[in-house]
């Protein structure tokens, strides 16, 4: 059996098995062992996937398999992973396994936020693992649905708001994609042959430049939906505000980057010349996104809209910088994928934790946390820290990388652009620093606080799990960057149609 | 012609003797014994429905008034599937005090109307198709006025059949024309000799609206919601399903080989109707608060993705269309079993009475939460097939923009579809349905309809199977 489909196989098996747990214990036990499990196997399969690289395995996709499933329409069950897939499938199985943690009290209907959690997960997973547009398509809308019942059900706050807000626009971002996903499949050959919906088959192929422009605003929004891309990132701070701490974690964390995977795995790299015209319509609304978000960040004072905004911010810089559309800033697009997903899980985390204690989130209301409970409020300052780009962390990598990538277009209007999305990582210092300061460090406010308790084992489970990850990246990211950049190369080089400059490492 | 000839008409003639069986049974049981004549129907009606699976014979009868191939067998045969789940589910409800004396008479009734769907779809003429058309029609107003104590389940039948007779018309002045410009009234005749003359177009539209009644498109669709309101669940579960999926079939059948010349021209008006009824379908489902009625106009919105699938004019498009009407069925029966099965026991119709629903009947919840995914199109339920198929075939032919209105109504559909997955796992209720066991039958009627919602959409040899047998528009 190929190793990919077990992506999708595990979390399946895990549901059934809740399924038949008879209490709380057994439920938890069960989603960690499953989790747990999905976590070694994604270790295994980059230990596997490094070595057929250093093998001298130059296929653009590993693991490949392939199986017919609608055959007069060429459906195809297609799966296979590059070294970006890879990365995100690492990253997926690192927040699942810590956001089970996360949720280790849920006691409400615990068995079905269970279940609905690790299916969400599941989408995910298969969502990466795809290369056949169809099941691609199939997998994203599967990993948006249960969040209407995670955050309805378990979230805080006004809940059904959120969670009909965030699920019917990323539904109707999914509407968009439906279009270009179809406009796609009906020109992915050339007239006369088997149409196909096989990512790598479509890339041989040349969408006519008519149909490009008109798909690939279809295609681009589509997924900006969920990559927050400004004005459709509305849904973010209200649906992360809401949700529970595990389903911020991994909607934050993972869902968001299947926006910026998407845009460049589906709508720019194969459609190019349309992606190039349009680029700058497209860079000017994420270069919003990115200095927007920062400056709704700093205005906030509850601490998940902090973060939210904070996400929104993040995330257009993904966007921002897979339209650079040159090597080194697309590779920092996906470090960034990478370190904001396991940055912001470590922030939502905590956030919960320190909900679950003070039982409020409004940033003025608290303070000196650091004496009460040293553990979170160290973490805490890490992530903090990681998040503004200090060196040695995953995001100074993620975003230095961006920022000399962005910078080596020579034109005006690029770097200009590029000096103002690199504006908010002064915003950025401004907000975390402030929340820091406020939260961690001062007077206590309220004697409640002084009896809280620090973190408990799962809880340290959890976050250590993101922090080593986070540290990893940031003290030797070269192992990460070269498995992006091996793939990302042959991309790259068909978005531009020339051989382009080396990476930054 | 030989004797043997007649095995061609095997599901009709099956289902006629059926109907009478059912008719001499009751009259031999004792007033206090009613009621056995129910799993004898069903059982009667299983054996058929197997039967129908059997390899069949195909041809002409009547010098082409009545044809069958693999597509109408087909057709017949999902059909005759939605009504035996729609018979499992209506057991409890038959069984009450109230329906004692006619019980006998649902079977009848609905099985006559059936036979004439089944004679509608094979029709190779006009005439047939007529005929199968009013006898498919009128005991179905007999059937909503079932309950006819209750004077909205009167009102519905009369509603029904004033506005079928009226639809009726329409669409008999419309075959005039038609015999009057062509002089035939045998499809394939027709079909050489249609062309785009003013009379010949006013003739496709006079008989384009009839059909459209019957579909409940907008603007056609007025008598629906009270219609739907008015009769007894199970009944109106035959209509919003069997009934349109029935009349569905015939339409794209004819659409696609009678007026094959001036495709052209009715895309665009397909296309015009199908934004009309997917928009106010939906826009008035929002509103809703009984069940019934909000079932009604969502079915309504779905007949407008329906006419996706007849826009496509290829192949994929009649398959989609076949396929969608079977996946429909599936998941409509699923949600008008629950509330088939709440009806009957409670009397609860209304969304409020919903509330707080999974806590005491966390089975019928999850179906019911299935069968609105699958409605909505959501992964990785079979609606979600369904939809992709049938947009995939308007998208085949280039309607781009007609793919994306849907699209975004299939979201607008979300949120009504929504609000009933929240009444049942998120509001609250101080007094919520209690919980109840349904009787065997009901059981197997809901379980069938979240085996098929769960199977048929990855079980893509479905699809195959649909589309060996389907055909694209003639030119």
């Amino acid at each position: 059996m190929n190793i990919l489909s077990l992506f999708i196989l595990i979390p399946l098996l895990t549901i059934i098995a809740i399924m038949f747990t008879s209490n709380m214990k057994q439920t938890r036990i069960v989603s960690a062992v499953g989790m747990g499990i999905q976590l070694i196997l994604a270790g295994i399969l980059v230990y596997l996937y490094l070595s057929e690289r250093n093998a001298g395995n130059m296929d653009a996709m590993l693991f490949y398999y392939d199986a017919v499933w609608f055959p007069t329409l060429n459906i195809h069950y297609t799966i296979g992973v590059d070294g970006i897939s890879v990365a995100m499938i690492a990253l997926t199985s690192i927040v699942v396994f810590a956001g089970i943690f996360a949720s280790w009290m849920v006691d409400f209907l615990y068995r079905e936020f269970f279940i609905s959690l690790i299916l969400l997960a599941s989408g995910v997973f298969g969502f990466f693992i795809s290369l056949d547009i169809f099941t691609m398509f199939l997998f994203y809308e599967l990993a948006v649905i249960p969040m209407y019942l995670l955050i309805g059900l378990w979230g805080s706050g006004p809940k059904e708001y959120s969670a009909m807000k965030l699920t019917l626009m990323l539904m109707a971002g999914s509407a968009l994609l439906f279009v270009a996903i179809l406009g796609i499949y009906f020109y992915s050959a050339p007239a006369g042959s088997q149409l196909t919906f096989n990512l790598l088959e479509i890339a041989k192929n040349h969408i006519p430049i008519e149909m490009q422009r008109f798909l690939f605003p279809f295609a681009f929004i589509g997924f900006g939906v969920l990559g927050a891309l400004f004005p459709f990132h509305t849904w973010s701070p209200d649906g992360h505000a809401s949700a529970p701490t595990a389903v911020s974690m991994l909607h934050a964390g993972v869902l968001m980057k299947l926006g910026g995977y998407g845009v460049f795995r589906v709508a720019i790299y194969l459609m190019p010349e349309a992606a190039h015209e349009q680029a700058w319509i497209f860079l000017i609304l994420t270069g919003i996104s990115v200095v927007y978000g920062a400056f709704g960040a700093v205005v906030q004072k509850d601490l998940k809209y902090i973060n939210a905004y904070s996400s929104v911010s993040h995330c257009g810089l993904v966007l921002f910088a897979i339209l650079m559309m040159n090597q080194t800033a697309m590779n920092g697009a996906v470090i960034q994928m990478i370190s904001h997903g396991l940055m912001t899980a470590l922030f939502f985390a905590l956030i919960g934790m320190i909900y679950g204690r003070t039982h409020t989130r409004l940033i003025n209301e608290m303070g000196g946390l650091m004496k009460v409970m040293p553990f979170l409020g160290v973490v805490y300052v890490i992530a903090g820290l990681a998040s503004l780009g200090l060196p040695g962390l995953s995001g100074f990598v993620a975003e230095m990388t961006i920022f000399v990538g962005s910078f080596q277009h020579t034109d005006t209007f690029h770097r200009v652009l590029t000096i103002v999305a690199a504006s908010s990582i002064v915003i950025t210092a401004v907000y975390i620093l402030r929340v820091v300061g406020t939260l961690l460090f001062g007077p206590i406010k309220n004697d409640h606080f002084l009896h809280l308790k620090d973190a408990m084992w799962f809880e340290r489970l959890s976050t250590l799990t993101l922090l080593i990850a986070i540290a990893a990246i940031g003290m030797a990211p070269l192992w990460l960057s070269n498995m992006i950049n091996f793939s990302l190369g042959p991309i790259v080089e068909k978005i531009n149609g020339v051989a382009t400059v080396a990476g930054l490492f | 012609m030989s004797i043997y000839d007649f095995l061609t008409m095997r599901h009709e003639l099956i289902l006629t003797a059926l109907v009478l069986l059912v008719l001499i049974i009751d009259l031999n049981l004792k007033q206090s014994q009613k009621h056995r004549i129910i799993p004898i129907a069903i059982g009667l009606f299983f054996i058929h429905t197997v039967v129908g699976f059997l390899p069949a014979q195909t041809g002409v009868l009547f010098g082409g008034m009545y044809h069958t191939d693999g597509l109408t067998i087909l057709m017949k045969n999902i059909l005759n599937v939605g009504v035996l789940i729609i018979l499992f589910q209506s057991t409890t409800w038959l069984n009450k005090e109230e329906n004692g004396e006619k019980i006998s008479e649902f079977f009848i009734l609905l099985l006559s109307t059936l036979v004439g769907m089944n004679f509608m779809i094979s029709s190779g003429d006009f005439l047939m198709l007529y005929l199968g058309l009013e006898l498919a029609t009128i005991p179905m107003a007999a059937l909503a006025a079932y309950t006819h104590h209750q004077t909205r389940s009167a009102e519905a039948g009369i509603k029904l059949i004033l506005s079928s007779a009226l639809s009726s018309g329409i669409l008999l002045f419309g075959l005039s024309l038609i015999y009057g410009s062509t002089g035939s009234i045998y499809f394939d005749t027709v079909g050489a000799l249609y062309s785009n003359t003013p009379m010949q177009v006013l003739a496709f539209i006079f008989f384009f609206t009839g059909m459209a009644f019957k579909i409940s498109l907008v603007p056609f669709h007025l008598w629906t919601a009270d219609v739907y309101e008015g009769s007894p669940v199970n009944v109106t579960s035959y209509f919003s399903v069997i009934s349109k999926g029935a009349s569905a079939f015939i339409l794209i059948m004819v659409m696609y080989t009678v007026f094959h010349s001036i495709a052209y021209l009715w895309k665009d008006i397909v296309y015009l109707i199908a934004v009309m009824t997917m928009t106010i379908g939906n826009l008035f489902a929002l509103r809703q608060k009984n069940m019934k009625r909000f079932l009604a106009f969502s079915s309504i919105a779905q007949a407008g993705f329906i006419m996706l699938g007849i826009i496509g004019g290829n192949k994929i498009g009649m398959t989609a269309t076949v396929y969608f009407v079977l996946v429909y069925i599936f998941s409509n029966l699923g949600a008008f079993g629950v509330i088939s099965a709440i009806s009957a026991k409670t009397g609860k119709e209304s969304m409020d009475d919903y509330d707080g629903l999974y806590a005491t009947n966390p089975k019928l919840s999850l179906l019911m939460t299935l069968s609105v995914f699958s409605l909505a199109g959501i992964p990785p339920v079979a609606g979600f097939f369904g939809k992709f198929f049938l947009f995939t075939s308007a998208a085949s032919g280039g309607y781009y923009w007609l793919v994306f209105i849907a699209v975004l109504n299939a979201t607008i559909s979300l949120y009504y579809y929504l609000l009933v997955v929240k009444a049942m796992f998120i509001n609250k209720n101080d007094e919520p349905i209690a919980f109840f066991n349904s009787d065997t039958m009901t059981k197997i009627g809901l379980f069938a309809c979240a085996l098929g919602i769960f199977v048929i959409g990855f079980w893509s040899q479905v699809y195959e199977f649909i589309d060996a047998v389907t055909f694209a528009i003639v030119n």
